[in-house]
């Protein structure tokens, strides 16, 4: 067993973070920094007919005041990176021209000596603003409704049909065809630190720093510096501690670009960072479908074709990765069923709202909720056991790779062994046993099963807008430090650990001697980001294979150094040493050599010895360093069963969780404690959508959901006991067999939470309910049949 | 018109003059550099403020500095201030009861009070004391672990871990 890998190894992250020491983008201090708050539109959608900033301008304090007239032509658009047939990509200038669009739409930006009198100074810009009508309901806006762009004529964003197979056919033929509505509503993801820039221009050097709270730092300054236009070779972004994404970050905004050229205006230091309502309505939100379900199946449970007829809710703007997020749901609509055909009809519409994008689990928490309820509908269609009906459509083990209907290869899986697992933890037929119990004392009692996989590792760069490999660096510094330089940015998922577990291992040495830098554009060589399950899968692979890379380079020196080939020297628990075997019969003949040099070497002795380089063979190039590109030949799809068992209160409707069990199968594993932490971290934010979270406009669009306060996040006293365990399927995409975890919790829990209300309202003749599923909507369920 | 307070932080007293709306976690993080108390709301909901004002945890986002005028204030960076971890962030660090760390100092506030009000809680009353500090990475499971480890080393039990 390895030292490293596979242990549940505490992370070297946290010593700074459990004692305040880590710094964010808020705890970065430049001298005389300059600090800017936003007016934003109250309204959602308006003409601006006059701005009037004088008085705010000679506030107290105050250095600067901005509107979109000043930056227009300076500053170039918000950027979309989607491609799509027929996309509409509106032009999204960083501070509103004369329309604004949603309720939080930057209209102005006000620079002063400190936060305070910033805040203070907004409330003197007097706005003169035209209400225009609003459309907030994305059905409403596809048939018409108001315009968001009057020049569009209409409000889709784009049309698009995917999916394999006859589905007409397939339907025809089928002996049940079930619909259902279903709405994912709208999410807020909610980092607990907010965005935040901090920007220094040097001019003398002419180079632009920008400090953002991101999860693509990389990807950022390519954006900034086209949005800017200051070479990017002049650009440096820093992604410093970040507090959270889940996606949110994994975007370039309008504030990011903004206060890189107001320090590059005012040639000092700016720092904006979000308040928590300017997060709520300016930063990206997830989900937004509502959609139309057609399931066929036979008489014994066998499905036979899917389709799924969705509108997708853009917002107003398209922000990085807006469009693409109803791809991956019709990527991901076989689930884990065997489905000979499939069909996806998107109608992607603008409203006036903040923009929707990659929020944990983007598009695939969707499908996985439309293939799943599928399923259990056509378990109560046909009176059989939701675990059968998946049983029934599982491929075999064997059949992997396994090819779907909607494009995609599969790597590797077994559902029925994560299934068997689950039932077994749950002890799924006594489970049953007393649900009848339960339901024969007249109390609310159910069970929800959801089998689940999703897409992961993204990806292979053929399917991603900007690349999908990613890099990495391994570096033996004189004194033998280890150094890895990783493109993956991450923030919170505890890769300065993982990735320095497999330092310690390839190379033998002491987890504490090795450093992992990530996050710097100017120190790490260009790398893609973490988000899509890829920190390890893709970076991680990046990481193990310039290891490799470097533990050949290191042996060709260390052979020289004893005298021998590189093919008679082995390496272990960092130290390269000649086979005995060969030491005794001489080496490769010149003996007088090899009698005289040492039979070992430390792997920190080579490194010294490859930067002084008073001893290197002909041609070996100085120093100890070596790089990998990684670029996946597919994507992996992890897979798990989670079973939930709720109690509800007929009194009150309230919903308790008794068991939460989970089996999740992420192939091979780094480190089970954070597997488990990323787990656990994704099924609390189901739990949120499932029962508590939904990002509500009213009819005026304002966001009524807006605080902390309306917008109910899972506490600690809301959420069940998880019970977890895991089996390992390698996946054949990567050398460590590795596949991703951090979105499995936000794709695979949502279905079996609300799977276990609709099999306790079941007798009360409900097949289907939307989320969130509150008290409220249950007791009425319940008060309605007394 | 600026007011003189003086506040005792992490067992060290400041004279400040500070405007009457400063508030208590501006005083401390912009005036006093200790950037470990986080500001994640500014409504008192999510508890990354958290620190301990003679001998309460108080949500330092909604009180003013002047309010602590004359009083004591423990933050993050005075928990391990004799150089040894406080049992609370070794439980943190032992049960991986944090993930991206921003809601932590406030987490580990909030959980040396729980349990200096009640060194063997339930888990049940670790959930209840911890309602007013919100995570969104962890799901709890491993906080409430973490401060069980705590709660065990406190009593100078030895910990075992899982």
């Amino acid at each position: 067993m390895a030292k490293y890998v596979g242990q549940r190894i505490k992370r070297t992250e946290d010593p700074r973070l459990i004692q305040g020491l880590g710094h964010y983008v808020d705890d970065i201090k430049l001298p005389d920094t300059l600090h800017v708050a936003f007016l934003r539109s109250m309204y959602a959608h308006a003409k601006i007919k006059s701005i009037d900033t004088s008085e705010a301008a000679h506030a107290p304090g105050v250095v600067a005041v901005y509107t979109g007239k000043d930056v227009a032509g300076k500053i170039g658009p918000v950027p979309c990176a989607a491609a799509l047939p027929g996309l509409k990509i509106p032009h999204y200038p960083v501070l509103a021209g004369d329309h604004v669009t949603f309720v939080g739409h930057p209209i102005a930006a006000v620079v002063a000596i400190d936060k305070y009198a910033a805040r203070d100074a907004i409330d003197l810009i007097m706005v003169d603003y035209e209400e225009l009508p609003v459309v907030v309901d994305v059905e409403e806006a596809a048939k018409g409704g108001p315009l968001v762009y009057e020049e569009y004529g209409d409000n889709i964003a784009y049309k698009l049909t995917s999916g394999e197979g006859d589905i007409e056919a397939a339907l025809a033929a089928s002996d049940h065809v079930i619909k259902q509505r279903i709405v994912h509503q709208r999410l807020i993801p909610i980092a607990m630190e907010p965005r935040g820039v901090l920007a220094r221009y040097y001019p003398g050097e002419k180079e632009l720093t920008i400090w953002t709270s991101t999860q693509i730092p990389h990807l950022a300054r390519t954006q900034l510096a086209i949005m800017l236009g200051v070479p990017e070779n002049k650009v440096r972004v820093i992604a410093p501690e970040v507090g959270g994404g889940f996606g949110s970050k994994l975007n370039v905004y309008a504030e990011e670009g903004l206060v890189g050229w107001i320090a590059m205006q005012l040639g000092k230091p700016v720092k904006w960072i979000e308040g928590r309502r300017e997060n709520f309505q300016s930063t990206i939100h997830g989900r937004g479908q509502i959609g139309y379900i057609e399931v066929g199946c036979k008489n014994d449970g066998t499905i036979t074709g899917l389709r799924y007829n969705v509108f997708a809710d853009m917002g107003a703007y398209l922000q990085l990765l807006t469009p693409a997020i109803p791809t991956l749901t019709g990527l991901m609509l076989s689930g884990c069923y065997k489905i000979p055909a499939i069909q996806m009809n998107v109608t992607a519409v603008f409203t006036n709202k903040m923009s929707t994008d990659a929020y944990r689990g983007a598009g695939r928490p969707e499908a996985t909720q439309v293939i799943e309820r599928a399923a259990d509908l056509v378990a109560a269609e046909l009176g059989m056991d939701p675990v059968e009906v998946r049983r029934k459509n599982f491929p075999e083990p064997t059949e992997f790779p396994f090819k779907t209907a909607t494009g995609l290869f599969y790597d590797s899986g077994n559902y029925q062994g994560a299934l068997d697992k689950a039932l077994g933890m749950a002890d799924y037929t006594k489970m049953r046993e007393d649900q009848k119990k339960a339901r024969e004392q007249g109390r609310i009692f159910g069970i929800g099963v959801s089998t689940y996989v999703e897409i992961c590792a993204i990806g292979p760069s053929a399917a991603t807008p900007a690349g999908g490999w990613e890099s990495a660096t391994v570096r033996i510094e004189p004194t033998g430090k280890v150094t890895i330089l990783t493109g993956a940015s991450p923030h919170g998922q505890g890769q300065e650990t993982s990735f320095a577990q497999l330092a310690g291992d390839e190379l033998g040495v002491d987890l504490n001697d090795v450093t992992v830098i990530h996050g710097d554009t100017s120190i790490v060589q260009y790398g893609i980001g973490t988000f899509g399950s890829r920190g390890t899968a893709v970076g991680g692979t990046a990481v193990f294979n310039a290891l490799q890379k470097l533990k050949e380079k290191a042996t060709q020196l260390a052979a020289h150094l004893l005298g021998v080939d590189a093919s008679s020297v082995t390496f272990k628990e960092g130290r390269f040493s000649v086979e005995a075997a060969m030491a005794a019969a001489g080496g490769n003949g010149d003996s007088a050599k090899e009698a005289s040099a040492p039979k070992t070497v430390s792997i920190q002795e080579v490194a010294l010895a490859a930067h002084v380089a008073h001893q290197i063979p002909p041609g070996f190039e100085p120093g100890l360093s070596a790089t990998n590109f990684f670029e996946p030949s597919n994507f992996t799809f992890p897979f798990g069963t989670h079973i939930v068992q709720v109690e509800i209160d007929r009194e009150t409707g309230k919903i308790d969780i008794q068991r939460y069990v989970a089996v999740d199968d992420c192939g091979n594993v780094l480190n089970p404690m954070l597997v488990d932490g990323q787990v656990h971290g994704g099924i609390v934010q189901s739990i949120g959508q499932a029962l508590y979270e939904e990002a509500v406009y009213d009819e005026q669009g304002q966001l009524v959901t807006g605080t902390l306060m309306d917008y109910a996040i899972p506490k600690a006293a809301m959420v069940p006991w998880m019970e977890l365990d895991r089996t390992e399927t390698p996946s054949p995409v990567n050398p460590m067999g590795v596949k991703g975890v951090g979105e499995a919790g936000t794709i695979g829990a949502t279905p079996a939470i609300v799977g276990a209300i609709v099999d306790a309202l079941s007798p009360f003749g409900v097949r289907h309910l939307d989320m969130p599923i509150k008290p409220e909507v249950v007791w009425r369920i319940i008060s309605a049949s007394a | 018109m600026k007011k003189p307070i003086t506040v005792t932080v992490n067992g060290v007293a400041h004279h400040d003059e500070v405007e009457p709306r400063l508030l208590l976690v501006h005083y401390i993080r912009d005036v006093l550099g200790l950037t470990g108390t986080h500001v994640g709301c500014e409504t008192s909901i999510c508890g990354a403020c958290t620190v301990i004002l003679e001998g309460q945890a108080a949500k330092s986002c909604t009180m003013f500095a002047v309010q602590a005028d004359g009083e004591s204030v423990t933050t993050i960076e005075g928990m391990a201030a004799s150089g040894d971890l406080h049992p609370v962030q070794e439980g943190f660090w032992e049960q991986h009861g944090l993930q991206c760390g921003y809601c932590t100092p406030g987490m580990i506030m909030a959980a040396a009070q729980i349990l200096d009000r009640n060194p063997d809680p339930t888990d049940a009353e670790i959930r209840h004391g911890l309602e007013g500090n919100l995570c969104r990475c962890t799901g709890y499971q491993h906080i409430v672990e973490a401060v069980q480890n705590a709660a065990r080393k406190m009593k100078g039990q030895e910990a075992t871990g899982d």
